[in-house]
C-alpha cells in the first residue's frame, strides 16, 4: 500500500475542508484534496453539504435590535449630545 | 455609509447616523460579549456600556483602525473587565489556542478504521446528498438557528459573524483579536457541527 502514502483518507479530508474553502491549503495539499474529491463521491457530497450549510446560514435573518434596547441607546445618545 | 462620512455625522451629533450604527452592530456586540459573560442579560449590559464608551471616545478616535474594529475593541475591554470583576475565569485559553482541545469534524464511527486493510479511513456511513428545496424550508432554518445557539460561545461568535453576517475573516480576526489559524479552527468546528445537525435533521425528515 505504499502508493497510498500520498493520498488523503476521507477521515483526513473532512478536517481540511475549511482550510480548503478559505484558500489556506499549501499548493501540494490543495492538489491532494482536489484529487481525492474528484475520485470520491461521498467526500464530494460532504464538501457540497458544507457549502450548502454556509449558504443557508447566509439566508438566516440577522438578530434585530429590540425596540427597548434602541430606545435606551438613543436616550444615551441624546444625553451625550446635550453635553 | 463609509467610515469617514459616518464619523463626521456622529461627531455632528446626527441621531440617525447613531441609530444606523447601533442597528448594524448591536446584535453582533451582544453575541461577542457572550464569549466573556455567562448570560444574555449580562452580554446586553456589556453591549450597552460599549455604546457609552463609543460616544465618550468618539471625539478622540483617530481612525487608525476601522470604526468597526475600534468599537469591538471597546467591547472586548469592557467585557474582560467585567468578567474579572465578577471573578470569572476567562476563556482565554480557549480563544487563544482552540487546537489544545481536539475535536473531530465528523464522528469517528462514521469512518472505517485507519488500519483497515482495504479502505483505511474511508467512509463507513456515507453522507447522502440533500434535497435542495429542504434547505430553504422554514423548519430547516429553525434547526440551523438552534444548532448555532448550541455552539460554545467563541465558535458561535465566529460563525455568526462570518456566515450569518457575512464578515471577512480579517474583520472577524480584528474584532475578536484572533490569529488567522485560530479563527479558521473555530470556524471549522462551528461549520462542521452545524452541518452535522442539519444532516441529522434532514436524514430524519427524509425517512
Amino acid at each position: 500500500m505504499s502508493t497510498d502514502v500520498e493520498q488523503l483518507s476521507c477521515r483526513e479530508l473532512v478536517e481540511l475542508v475549511t482550510d480548503y474553502l478559505e484558500g489556506a491549503l499549501p499548493e501540494e495539499e490543495r492538489l491532494r484534496f482536489e484529487d481525492h474529491i474528484a475520485r470520491c463521491g461521498a467526500c464530494k457530497i460532504y464538501l457540497e453539504q458544507i457549502r450548502q450549510t454556509v449558504a443557508a446560514l447566509g439566508h438566516l435573518p440577522e438578530d434585530a435590535l429590540t425596540p427597548e434596547a434602541e430606545r435606551v441607546l438613543l436616550d444615551a445618545f441624546r444625553g451625550w449630545h446635550r453635553r | 455609509m463609509a467610515d469617514d462620512q459616518l464619523l463626521a455625522a456622529l461627531r455632528g451629533r446626527d441621531e440617525n447616523a447613531f441609530r444606523e450604527l447601533v442597528r448594524e452592530y448591536h446584535p453582533s456586540l451582544v453575541r461577542v460579549a457572550r464569549i466573556y459573560v455567562p448570560t444574555q442579560a449580562a452580554a446586553e449590559e456589556v453591549a450597552q456600556e460599549t455604546w457609552l464608551g463609543v460616544l465618550n471616545g468618539l471625539d478622540r478616535f483617530e481612525g487608525r483602525s476601522s470604526l468597526r474594529t475600534w468599537i469591538f475593541r471597546i467591547l472586548t475591554n469592557i467585557a474582560k473587565t467585567k468578567a474579572v470583576r465578577d471573578g470569572r475565569t476567562l476563556p482565554f485559553s480557549a480563544l487563544q489556542d482552540p487546537r489544545g482541545v481536539p475535536e473531530a469534524a465528523v464522528d469517528a464511527d462514521r469512518f472505517l478504521d485507519p488500519e483497515h486493510p482495504r479502505w483505511p479511513g474511508h467512509w463507513a456511513v456515507k453522507p447522502e446528498a440533500w434535497p435542495e428545496d429542504a434547505l430553504l424550508a422554514a423548519e430547516t432554518r429553525k434547526r440551523l438557528a438552534e444548532a448555532i445557539e448550541a455552539l460554545p460561545a467563541t465558535q458561535r461568535a465566529v460563525i455568526s459573524l462570518r456566515d450569518v453576517e457575512g464578515w471577512s475573516s480579517e474583520e472577524v480576526r480584528n474584532a475578536l483579536d484572533l490569529s488567522e489559524t485560530n479563527q479558521r479552527v473555530l470556524l471549522h468546528r462551528a461549520r462542521s457541527k452545524v452541518r452535522a445537525a442539519l444532516e441529522d435533521y434532514l436524514n430524519e425528515a427524509g425517512t
